[in-house]
């Protein structure tokens, strides 16, 4: 009886894997046949045009290129800040218990509401305008709680006995934290850090909230530059008649899916690489 | 502790009488003066009126059954457990005679003076040498490579592990055996100099060559060291102190010579435990 518990439990398990795995897979399928004729070098260096068949992603790549490292550059050392003090200062106050409840939240609030957020505070307040700067700042505020609470499991994962024998050198807390606990901890902060990136790139509300534009003359050469990135051109050319700006849309799925394994890739790299300067 | 653990009074006598100390190392300074100290975890005492003075350049080994608090006291000594929340200390510590729990009393300048080894080897995830190299580094001890160099190599040798690693100081400290990682670790908190050694059951883990090697070594460090050593083994209490300290619940219940703890223990109690009738 248990046995037969067991099979039955195997099968609704691996059934419910292939329906993911179809349901992708029939996406991707659907994306490519769309997409893949439209796939050149030209689709990639060609900018925004009213042809279809001359339009490009050229700047929208770059500037979700722009945008992403941007975000990278400011959510990794705030939220590994926070996390530590969280996780390493004040565990046990009852204010970083309030602030962990809130942050994780945080990490449930819809994309759009960081729009308005990003609007209101960095587009308006703080004078930034439509830049390829308060995008990303807004972007970074969308990331901030994952990579918070990842940054924080991969800090708890870090043994104590550590700490310990970093302590009993004569090491201040600072010294302990900053040469031992942060590099073992940083192969699971970077894996926190990718998936908060590769649901931003993807992100498209809080962008067109903000006033990302979605056609631009020109790709940001700056962090002040008009920006435009590649979900917005791809809900552009979606939302056109035209069945040829449908290939285009396809095609720019495929781009920025390739974008995005291509970041995924870099930071498995980056962790074995981390990983194995620890442990080998 | 399981059977083979007991010892019977008979052998005990003869491995203390073994170690053979000249008698005049006894009246050795004193170098840690502990009087009256409680410990608690939150509401929960878990050292009751400790008093007890441990004299320099010998071994003093604390022995007792598990949780009577002789881990725990022994963190006193370097404030390790500063680092557990909802702790508290009563009574006083002195090392060279300076209080170490008053307030404005710099706690890394003390770990640095009482260095620790612990039971279970933690070496961090980095190379042989930069294991060594880290306490120099974080206190500023060395001005330049080549005296790093010269340190690490030194509390290799020390910690005798020089020989094994020395054509290996670049790969990982955790590519070592257990009783390699222990001895690393040792050498790790010798490199700072400290005075005074704090060694919390650290042949435990190890099997019985690996521990041998580690008795050994704990002999040749007293020259040079204060050492304390928590032991569940009876045994290596016997080998290497020169001082036993018996602790049961929270309490220091009887603390002399060696020699006399395991051959004319004067509370029944240490009898008791030492030839096994309890505990």
């Amino acid at each position: 009886m248990r046995k037969h518990a067991d099979l039955i439990f195997h099968l609704v398990s691996l059934s419910a894997l292939v329906i993911a795995l179809l349901a992708l897979a029939a996406l991707v399928f659907d994306i490519v046949s769309d997409g893949a004729g439209r796939l050149s070098l030209s689709f990639l260096t060609n900018i925004a045009s009213r042809k279809a068949e001359e339009a490009g992603v050229y700047h929208a790549l770059m500037g979700s290129i722009w945008v992403i490292a941007l975000t990278a550059a400011l959510a990794l050392p705030i939220g590994v800040a926070a996390a530590i003090f969280l996780e390493e200062y004040g565990s046990r106050s009852r204010t970083a218990r309030f602030i962990e409840l809130n942050i994780s939240n945080l990490a449930a609030v819809p994309s759009i509401i960081y729009g308005l957020l990003g609007l209101g505070l960095f587009v308006r307040l703080l004078a930034m305008g439509q830049s390829v700067l308060a995008g990303a700042a807004t972007l970074a505020l969308l990331a901030l709680p994952v990579v918070i609470l990842s940054t924080r499991e991969a800090l708890r994962t870090v043994p104590n006995s550590i700490r310990e024998g970093s302590y009993a050198l004569g090491a201040t807390k600072w010294q302990t934290i900053w040469n031992q606990v942060l590099p073992m901890a940083m192969p699971g902060v970077l894996t926190g850090l990718i998936l908060a990136l590769s649901r931003a790139v993807g992100e498209t509300a809080p962008l067109i909230t903000i006033g990302a534009l979605t056609y631009i003359p020109f790709a940001p050469d700056g962090i002040w530059s008009k920006f435009t990135v590649l979900p917005i051109q791809v809900f552009n050319w979606v939302s056109r008649p035209q069945p040829e700006f449908k290939a285009n849309a396809a095609a720019g799925i495929l781009v920025l899916m390739v974008l995005l394994l291509s970041m995924n890739a870099i930071a498995i790299v980056v962790r074995d690489r981390q990983q194995r300067r620890g442990r080998a | 502790m399981n059977a083979p653990n007991r010892p019977v009074p008979a052998s005990l006598a003869n491995v203390a009488n073994r170690s053979g100390q000249p008698q005049a190392a006894f009246d050795s300074p004193v170098k840690i003066d502990v009087d009256a100290l409680n410990f608690y975890y939150g509401p929960k005492r878990a050292l009751d009126g400790i008093t007890i003075q441990i004299r320099s350049n010998l071994v003093t080994a604390f022995i007792g059954p598990s949780g009577c608090g002789k881990s725990t006291f022994l963190r006193t000594l370097n404030r390790m457990n500063d680092i557990i929340p909802m702790t508290r200390v009563e009574g006083k510590v002195l090392i060279d005679s300076e209080s170490i729990y008053d307030a404005g009393v710099d706690v890394v300048h003390l770990r640095r003076k009482v260095g620790m080894v612990f039971q279970k080897s933690n070496p961090f995830p980095k190379s042989i040498f930069e294991n060594v190299a880290y306490g120099l580094k974080i206190n500023g001890l060395v001005k330049s490579k080549a005296e790093m160099a010269d340190r690490v190599e030194e509390s290799l040798r020390q910690a005798a592990i020089w020989d094994e690693v020395k054509d290996r100081l670049h790969d990982s400290a955790l590519a070592l055996s257990g009783g390699q990682q222990q001895r690393l670790c040792i050498a790790r908190a010798l490199a700072i100099r400290p005075e005074i050694l704090l060694m919390d059951e650290p042949a435990s883990a190890l099997d019985p060559i690996a521990t041998q090697r580690i008795e050994e070594l704990i002999y040749e460090l007293k020259k040079q060291y204060t050492i304390v050593i928590v032991t569940h083994n009876m045994q290596q209490a016997a080998r290497v102190s020169d001082f036993t300290a018996f602790f049961w619940l929270g309490r220091l219940i009887e603390f002399d010579r060696t020699d006399r703890i395991f051959t004319a223990p004067a509370e029944k109690l240490t009898e008791d435990y030492v030839t096994g009738r309890c505990g």
